[in-house]
């Protein structure tokens, strides 16, 4: 069994395809996987369907794969930092799928976890909520939302082992975990990889089943609003 | 008059002792200002409980940063997870309050703060889940927008947030709940009186 692998091209390598659906972790610019996103760059994969939260920004992140048009459709809940985005989903060369985020975190979780929909009340008597089934429990109205489960996974994480392990670091997890669970194929990028048996069995944020490849690799870890206060 | 930081320490008044709370970006932000003593832990939606304040410029971390995408600290009693646990903790009703603010209410509680037709297309983020989730949720807006129109109207006009979900409303002029026919005036804003609040209003007032 081996995982780990040198760099983020020989990671990815076999995995991709033109029309592919990827999901990919990350917060905004916070925990994204960065080098697997170049690498698809690079890749040129075509007609793409992206699940994550945000976009990235114009220069970095997903914003390199809207760059290249590599982009066909995104499911996201926010991506009001992206010009280029924007630009594309205004003049129809880009297919949205709005997800409210917890909805789309949900979509991710249930349908790494074998559960191909669930009902939430998120979106009830909103555009959300249009073309979806809604059923009642206890007096209250749900909205049917499906599983999501993609070709592949992109994630970043702060440390694994070489088994897949992984530890993440901060805010930086947000949807990585869920994002790796609904991948057939996952993929992580980490800052370090340690021996096995160095990280505490008790401390293990995504188990390695879920992780099938991975790289070590250096971040940018790109800032999107510095705020600090007077010391 | 309030102006914004009035309007947020009116906002901060609504929060016990004990309370998990999520302020949306804007104003609603300022309330953590003025909390005082009570023990308030706030949750940000990207991961984490226990947010706290921005950092020095030593302190700056690109792994901790809060639901706007702003850089912050950590506290004794902070706490991470992942995307699907935070918003499991929010649908799940086990944040106790949640105050946002809002481009329209309506009467009835809708609320609508995420697009404009044809014009703004950022999208909902965590807003949806949150007005259906939340114990409690709190406006924090202007009034009038910056044509003079009221933004406490009889019916929203923009794509909703949530149906029925505002239960107070705070704005500059004053504060009003969201009641069984309309909304009911709980204060007047300093220096405001009843009629300029019902005059700015064109919701229905019980």
């Amino acid at each position: 069994m081996k995982k780990v692998y040198t760099t983020a091209a020989e990671a990815l390598d076999g995995l991709l395809f033109d029309g592919m659906q990827i999901a990919a972790g990350g917060f905004g610019l916070c925990g994204i996987p960065e080098l697997l996103i170049a690498a698809i760059r690079d890749a040129g994969t075509k007609d793409l369907t992206v699940a994550s939260n945000n976009a990235g920004v114009d220069d970095f992140g997903l914003g390199l794969l809207l760059q290249t048009r590599q982009v066909k459709k995104m499911i996201s809940s926010y991506v009001g930092e992206n010009a280029e985005f924007m630009r594309q989903y205004l003049s129809g060369e880009l297919e949205l799928e709005f997800n409210p985020q917890g909805t789309l975190a949900e979509r991710m979780r249930a349908g790494g976890a074998g559960i191909p929909g669930f009902y939430t009340k998120t979106g009830v008597g909103t555009v959300i909520a249009e073309g979806k089934e809604v059923k009642e429990f206890d007096g209250e109205d749900y909205i049917l939302e499906r599983g999501i489960v993609a070709d592949l996974a992109i994630v970043k994480a702060w440390k694994a082992d070489d088994t897949g392990n992984l530890v993440f670091r901060k805010t930086a997890r947000n949807f990585n975990p869920p994002a790796a669970m609904c991948g057939k194929i996952c993929v992580a990028e980490v800052e370090e990889i340690v021996p096995r048996g160095s990280l505490d069995p008790d401390k293990i944020h995504l188990p390695g089943i879920y992780v099938h490849r991975l790289i070590q690799g250096d971040h940018e870890k790109r800032i999107e609003q510095r705020t600090i206060r007077e010391a | 008059m309030w102006d914004r930081n009035q309007m947020a320490a009116r906002a901060a008044q609504e929060l016990e002792d004990g309370m998990y709370v999520n302020l949306g970006i804007g104003i609603p932000t300022l309330v953590a200002n003025y909390v005082g003593d009570k023990d308030i832990t706030l949750q940000s939606e990207n991961g984490m409980l226990g947010m706290g304040p921005f950092p020095t410029e030593n302190e700056i971390d690109p792994d901790l940063i809060n639901a706007g995408k702003q850089t912050i600290t950590e506290l004794a009693r902070t706490s991470y997870f992942d995307s699907a646990t935070s918003f499991g903790m929010i649908r799940g009703g086990k944040i106790a309050a949640a105050i946002l603010g809002a481009m329209e209410v309506a009467e009835n509680g809708d609320l609508a703060n995420w697009m404009i037709p044809g014009k703004l297309v950022k999208g909902m983020g965590g807003a949806m889940d949150l007005v259906a989730g939340v114990g409690r949720v709190v406006v924090v807006m202007d009034h009038t927008n910056k044509h003079g129109d009221s933004k406490v109207l009889r019916e929203c006009t923009l794509p909703l947030t949530g149906k029925g979900v505002v239960d107070r409303i705070i704005t500059n002029l004053g504060v009003l709940d969201v009641v069984e026919g309309g909304l009911k005036i709980v204060e007047c804003a300093d220096g405001v009186t009843e009629d300029e609040l019902r005059n700015a209003t064109e919701a229905t007032i019980v």
